[in-house]
């Protein structure tokens, strides 16, 4: 599949929520970059903003304020111009799986003949061949997943943002599922932006990791992942790193604990 | 990955056969036992106490007259009142369709038509009869009218309710891969009110037959509703519970046409409805 990998920035976006009388701040001031074909994965405590930072990557709600570049430019609108795949396989039960996976071709106005063959070279690659004339119910979650994965990458956008793709599965089909994506995301050629509160998952994955604060949320640290592939979790460099990452997100909560602690008195 | 993929697709299917083969044969036994007893018990009760024949008859007589009637009763009346259900039926899933659609998407249709719509409901058909002989007389039209607002209501709140329920996180996905409103309703809403419309057919399909019937008594000389007036004029009591189950007979097989076009054109459902146990209703598992 020949895409061109894009480059994403975002600089300083702010995002609060009305709640109750007042409002709730859930961004507060994120700012980092993805080069082109860069794999960058986001780290965070649970409720920080992570997939509303993304939902506001792909364009589906709108930043209080910040702007977000691709390629350098600004675009006109953030909708349509990075593949989104949300927490859920999200795949429509009526669509057989090679319909599924070609819907954004159809968006986008490819017929559907031309869809179908387009998305059905790439089956082997998602491990999913045989199953292209199967309904979304007859696969396995790993499978879903897989599926869905495959759709996200067809839409063809060059920047691919993944809400906890992997959040839903049992652990062991998880860890399969990690390799996987860690085997094919070079050949898929885009930039990935992951978002994940598995720290394990990122490291597996990416090749920086940027940690967020909890809400309202802004960037703590990155981290460089200079570990070659494949990766092993039990590399004492892994799991140096890991720990790193680990006491950095606990800090943080940790601090956040004492503020609400000091609020309280 | 092939082998365990393979065996995926296998323990599926399967299950979906040990599933189909267990509701089948339990799901129709008692109500045929609790008919054929019932029935055993009204021929015994008529024959013992000796009921008037213009008052009850045993359903052996039932079945002697439907016999008799054979020829009339499948051939010209049922060919008239299955014309007139079916071509109702044809216009009040268009217009139920139409309209409702129009009520999903016009928020203001929704305000106004919605609630009248419902209201309307309270009007029992049978008042609008004298109505409908002053404005068409006594052919075809009124009866098609009669047929077509009895069986309209359940389609236009199958499609408004169909098209409502589309999961909101699908429509937010396909926004994402910029689509526009027209392909956002195409691709999420209309196949998710598939099966919600497939639901209201049924209701209609099965009303459909019934309102033929009634439409017929506001004067025809072909028909079933013709058919059991004149025999219930007549004290034919036993053509008149022939004409009723063969009305009644039209209705459920009404209702199983519905139904096989439904698993045809949704074969997806049955899918969903083996590990969820719902009704298969658009929508995605967790």
């Amino acid at each position: 599949m020949s895409v061109k990998a894009r480059e994403l920035a975002v600089y300083d976006i702010h995002k609060s929520f009305p709640f109750g009388a007042g409002r709730l701040d859930t961004l507060a001031g994120i700012t980092f970059a993805a080069g082109a074909g860069e794999f960058v994965s986001i780290v965070g405590p649970s409720g920080c903003g992570k997939s509303t930072l993304l939902e506001i990557v792909c364009g589906l709600i709108e930043a209080d304020r910040g702007t977000i570049t691709i390629d350098g430019v600004r675009p006109a609108t953030l909708v349509g111009q990075v593949a989104y795949m949300p927490q859920n396989d999200l795949l429509f039960p009526w669509r057989r799986v090679i319909d599924n996976v070609a819907l954004p071709l159809e968006i986008a106005g490819v017929d559907r003949g031309t869809a179908r063959r387009e998305a059905a070279a790439l089956f082997r690659l998602f491990g999913l061949e045989g199953f292209e004339n199967a309904y979304p119910a007859e696969l396995s979650g790993g499978m879903r997943q897989r599926a869905a994965l495959m759709r996200t990458f067809l839409t063809r956008k060059g920047i691919v943002a993944l809400d906890e793709p992997f959040g839903a599965l049992d652990a062991h089909t998880r860890r399969k599922m990690q390799q996987w994506l860690a085997g094919v995301s070079a050949e898929l050629g885009a930039t990935i932006l992951l978002v994940t509160h598995d720290v394990e998952e990122a490291l597996i994955l990416s090749d920086r990791v940027v940690v967020l604060s909890p809400r309202p949320a802004r960037v703590v640290r990155e981290f460089p992942v200079p570990l070659p592939r494949p990766r092993s979790i039990l590399d004492p460099a892994f799991v140096r790193l890991k720990g790193e990452i680990l006491s950095c997100l606990d800090a943080e909560e940790t601090l956040e604990r004492e503020v609400v602690a000091h609020d309280r008195k | 990955m092939q082998p365990d993929v393979a065996l995926e697709r296998e323990r599926r299917r399967e299950r979906r056969r040990t599933a189909r083969w267990a509701g089948k044969g339990l799901a129709y036994l008692p109500p045929v036992l609790a008919l054929v007893s019932g029935l055993i018990l009204w021929e015994a009760a008529v024959r013992l106490f000796d009921v008037p024949r213009y008052l009850l008859p045993p359903p052996s007589e039932i079945i002697a007259a439907a016999r008799s009637d054979a020829g009339a009763l499948l051939g010209v009346h049922s060919r008239v009142t299955l014309m007139v259900a079916a071509a109702g039926l044809g216009c009040s899933v268009a217009a139920g369709v139409i309209l409702g659609a129009l009520i999903h998407r016009v928020q203001w249709l929704r305000q106004t038509l919605y609630p009248l719509l419902v209201i309307s409901q309270t009007i029992p058909v049978i008042v609008l009869v004298p109505l409908l002989v002053v404005w068409f007389g006594y052919g075809l039209t009124p009866k098609l009218i009669i047929v077509a607002i009895v069986c309209f209501f359940p389609v236009a709140v199958a499609v408004v309710d169909g098209l409502d329920r589309a999961d909101g996180r699908l429509v937010k996905l396909v926004r994402s891969m910029g689509a526009s409103p027209g392909q956002i309703f195409w691709k999420v809403n209309v196949p998710s009110a598939a099966p919600s419309l497939f639901t209201g057919l049924r209701v209609a399909a099965t009303y459909a037959v019934m309102a033929a019937v009634v439409s017929e008594w506001m004067g025809a000389d072909q028909g079933l509703g013709v058919y059991i007036a004149r025999s219930a004029r007549s004290f034919r009591i036993d053509r008149v519970f022939a004409g009723v189950v063969l009305v009644s007979v039209y209705s459920v097989i009404a209702f199983w046409l519905v139904d096989a076009l439904r698993k045809k054109a949704l074969p997806w459902e049955r899918l969903l409805s083996d590990h969820t146990n719902g009704r298969g209703e658009a929508g995605t598992r967790k």
